[in-house]
């Protein structure tokens, strides 16, 4: 025999694991002290939050919410906290955010705005999840016309007759295509709404109008302004640059010559000048260029300006996409008998986009964020406002609350864009 | 559904370009209000309230031409203007009127093809400093920096001053009066340097305005008016004799609380003349006798100072230049005969 002194008759019980190795410890060694360089770094950064917190959040907290001018804002502060001490002067938000938020909208009908709203939410969850049902795509392609009209108000007739220009051009193309081919279909289903639309849109509209009288009160552009503005123009410049820029995508790889042409001379020439310059061009030289008087209003020149800016930098994010197709895609399309609509519809496009996803959705947070701009044009966006804010004699003077007001709004919808975008191309991951 | 509306805004506007031609006051007239370009947000000069009405010295120039003319003060609708669109704004016909705080020079005058219908403010370029440096004068600013919003008349009236008294600056360039005004709290300039009432209303938003000087010199003239366009001199004439409708009622001692009382009948003829108890002088211009009453139920002159950037306010600006010139100023108007 030999001699053993120890057997393990049982098994130990599992231990947990040492605590630094697990946890909040575990993470912080890992992840902030893994080393001499990083835990430098880390103290450094610590040290850097924490004094911009030192110097930031008194201010924010030391605040007046109930004042109605900035000596009383500073009169109050010193009054609670002592002598000496400075803080924000929140009030102006507090007196000033509907203004900020519908500019000078008419307050009996902010309703509308809010309704419009809602129903653009509505309209782009179909479009955005495909969780929801497909009828409410109905809604989505009605919801501009709506949207339009809860906007501007008016005779409800004009946005219907603008409706009818597209049932016009769809049975147009279904009453010729059928003895004359496609081609001349599409033709007609080109030119009879546009026809409509020139000639007869707004006499029908105001021949309705007249006969039944259906209307609610009008709302002047001037009267739109803040972050209303804002998201109108944003919204209307996204949601029509993106089929205008896939359009021009594939102008711009087509092989016919002279729609290849204009598509390529239309992106470069946008692309060449700055957004700034198409807005001056907006608000200064048409007015130069049409007749005297003329009184075409303002925001529906920079709603078009900034569509064709971001069409023309869609065009070439949705070019990326296409580029970085492998060539098999296409010919696998061509060998299935597929057209060249059906091929992009149904095997280019989708894979196409979402490898543009990240480049679209930048553009559209660019985009939005630019329609800051045209405060320099004098539309009272929520940059325009805050100058106009402090021009009362009781503001005069107040900066950072306005701007950071403004900056968490615009954070908010960008954030929110970005997170989407995130989701939508973890969706989407096909994966290799 | 933009193409219809494009369409639909070229249809309007060659009606609108038809209707053009009859002249500004029928213009008015017939649309019902009055356009008027103003100020994107000027202290005491301009500015919209929580509500979103528009108040202000210049505002209220808009508010009695309308009144004038159509007899309702609020007949207005204001189209904010940045210095860089207000001409295009006026000589293309978006604005009937512009009263935004503009420097009546001969270019404008002249080659803009614009008519300046005379003054009601007179400004001039200022220079303030923080006490502690100890200047009296703005010659003593040798080697000093100073902030200057760029692109402007005062940028070039700063060159010129400190070149024609031989002595240095640094400019610290801006953008904004915003920008000048925590620039210049921070210590990036000395010297902060734009129209004078510009400055007593930077300067009243200080948490310590007494710390803070204005020097005395001025170093332009800087006469702001309202203007119109060329070529429409019946409209000129009224907004002309509406803002002097509003100086000679504050040399008459006619005011918003007396005016009742007044277009009774008064001895003074002048008056009368004025308020149309005698003679036709609104038939002359177009309007019926009553136009300068509706006018004034605002205030004169000397009551629209006083509200907006009088020494009653915040801003707190004496008259000094913008005083009657019965009183040293250079306010002044012809006589009504």
């Amino acid at each position: 025999m030999t001699d053993i002194g120890y057997v393990r008759t049982e098994m130990l019980p599992e231990q947990d694991a040492p605590s630094s190795a697990v946890g909040v410890v575990h993470w912080i060694r890992v992840n902030l002290f893994s080393g001499w360089f990083n835990s430098i770094l880390t103290i450094l950064a610590i040290y850097f939050v924490a004094s911009l917190l030192y110097g930031v959040l008194p201010w924010v907290f030391k605040s007046s919410w109930t004042a109605h001018s900035l000596n009383e804002c500073r009169e109050s502060i010193v009054a609670q906290y002592g002598e000496g001490a400075t803080g924000a002067c929140w009030a102006v938000i507090r007196e000033r955010y509907l203004q900020l938020l519908y500019g000078f909208y008419p307050s009996e009908l902010y309703w509308r705005v809010n309704l419009a709203f809602v129903g653009l939410l509505v309209a782009i969850a179909p479009v955005l999840f495909a969780g929801i049902p497909r009828k409410v795509l109905w809604f989505s392609a009605a919801s501009p016309f709506a949207i339009f009209w809860l906007l501007w108000g008016g005779t409800i007739w004009l946005p219907l007759s603008v409706v009818a220009g597209f049932v016009l051009g769809y049975v147009a193309y279904v009453l010729v295509s059928k003895p004359a081919g496609s081609l001349a279909g599409t033709i007609a289903a080109f030119l009879v709404p546009v026809l409509w639309w020139l000639l007869l849109a707004a006499p029908v509209a105001s021949g309705l109008q007249s006969i039944i009288p259906l209307a609610s009160e009008s709302v002047e552009s001037a009267r739109f302004g803040g972050f209303m503005l804002s998201v109108t123009i944003g919204v209307t410049g996204i949601a029509l640059s993106l089929p205008i820029g896939i359009v021009l995508a594939l102008g711009r790889q087509s092989d016919l010559w002279i729609v290849k042409t204009i598509c390529v001379g239309f992106i470069e020439f946008i692309r060449g000048v700055p957004l700034i310059t198409l807005l001056f061009v907006a608000s200064t030289l048409l007015n130069i260029f049409l007749p005297p008087g003329t009184t075409f209003d303002i925001i529906l020149r920079v709603m078009i300006m900034v569509t064709l800016f971001s069409s023309a930098y869609m065009a070439e994010v949705v070019r990326g996409g296409l580029a970085a197709l492998p060539r098999g895609q296409y010919e696998a399309a061509d060998s299935l008998g597929l057209d060249y609509w059906k091929a992009q519809r149904l095997i280019i496009m989708p894979q196409a986009l979402k490898i543009s996803i990240p480049a679209i959705v930048g553009n559209f947070i660019g985009l939005f964020k630019d329609t800051t701009l045209v405060s320099i044009i004098g539309l009272l966006d929520p940059i325009g406002l805050s100058t106009s804010i402090r021009a009362n004699q009781e503001w005069n003077g107040i900066i950072w609350e306005l701007y950071g007001f403004i900056a968490l709004m615009f954070f908010i919808v960008c954030f929110s864009m970005g997170r989407y975008a995130m989701y939508l191309e973890r969706k989407l991951k096909t994966g290799h | 559904m933009k193409k219809s509306v494009f369409i639909g805004a070229l249809t309007v506007a060659g009606l609108a370009a038809g209707m053009a031609s009859a002249g500004t006051v029928d213009d008015i007239k017939a649309k019902g209000f009055l356009q008027c370009g103003v100020s994107t947000g000027l202290v005491g000069f301009a500015a919209p309230d929580a509500n979103g009405n528009w108040d202000g010295f210049d505002v209220s120039i808009c508010r009695a031409v309308a009144a004038a003319v159509l007899g309702d003060p609020q007949a207005v609708k204001f189209t904010p203007t940045t210095g860089k669109t207000r001409f295009t704004a006026l000589a293309s016909g978006e604005v009937d009127l512009l009263a935004r705080n503009t420097t009546w020079t001969f270019s404008r005058d002249v080659d803009l093809k614009f008519t300046f219908v005379g003054v009601n403010y007179y400004d001039g370029q200022g220079f303030m400093v923080p006490k502690e440096l100890g200047v009296a004068s703005a010659k003593d600013l040798d080697g000093a920096t100073v902030c200057i919003q760029t692109g402007t008349t005062t940028e070039l009236n700063l060159a010129d001053f400190f070149r024609s008294n031989n002595i240095s600056y640094e400019p610290v360039p801006i953008e904004t009066n915003a920008e000048a005004q925590q620039q210049y709290l921070a210590g990036a300039c000395d010297v902060y340097t734009t129209d004078a009432s510009g400055l007593a209303a930077t300067r009243a938003t200080f948490e310590a305005p007494d710390d803070h000087t204005l020097l005395p010199e001025i170093i332009s003239k800087e006469p702001l008016g309202p203007l119109v366009r060329h070529g429409d001199d019946q409209w000129a004439d009224t907004v002309r004799w509406t803002l002097n409708a509003l100086i000679t009622a504050e040399e008459l001692g006619v005011t918003s609380a007396n005016l009742a009382e007044m277009s009774k009948g008064t001895n003074n003829p002048e008056i009368n003349r004025l308020l149309g108890t005698e003679g036709d002088l609104g038939a002359m211009l177009g309007l019926d006798k009553d136009w300068a009453q509706r006018a004034l139920a605002g205030g004169n002159y000397g009551e629209i100072f006083e509200r907006n950037i009088g020494e009653s306010t915040a801003i707190g600006l004496a008259r000094g230049l913008n005083g009657q010139w019965t009183a040293g100023g250079l306010i002044y108007s012809p006589p009504f005969r």
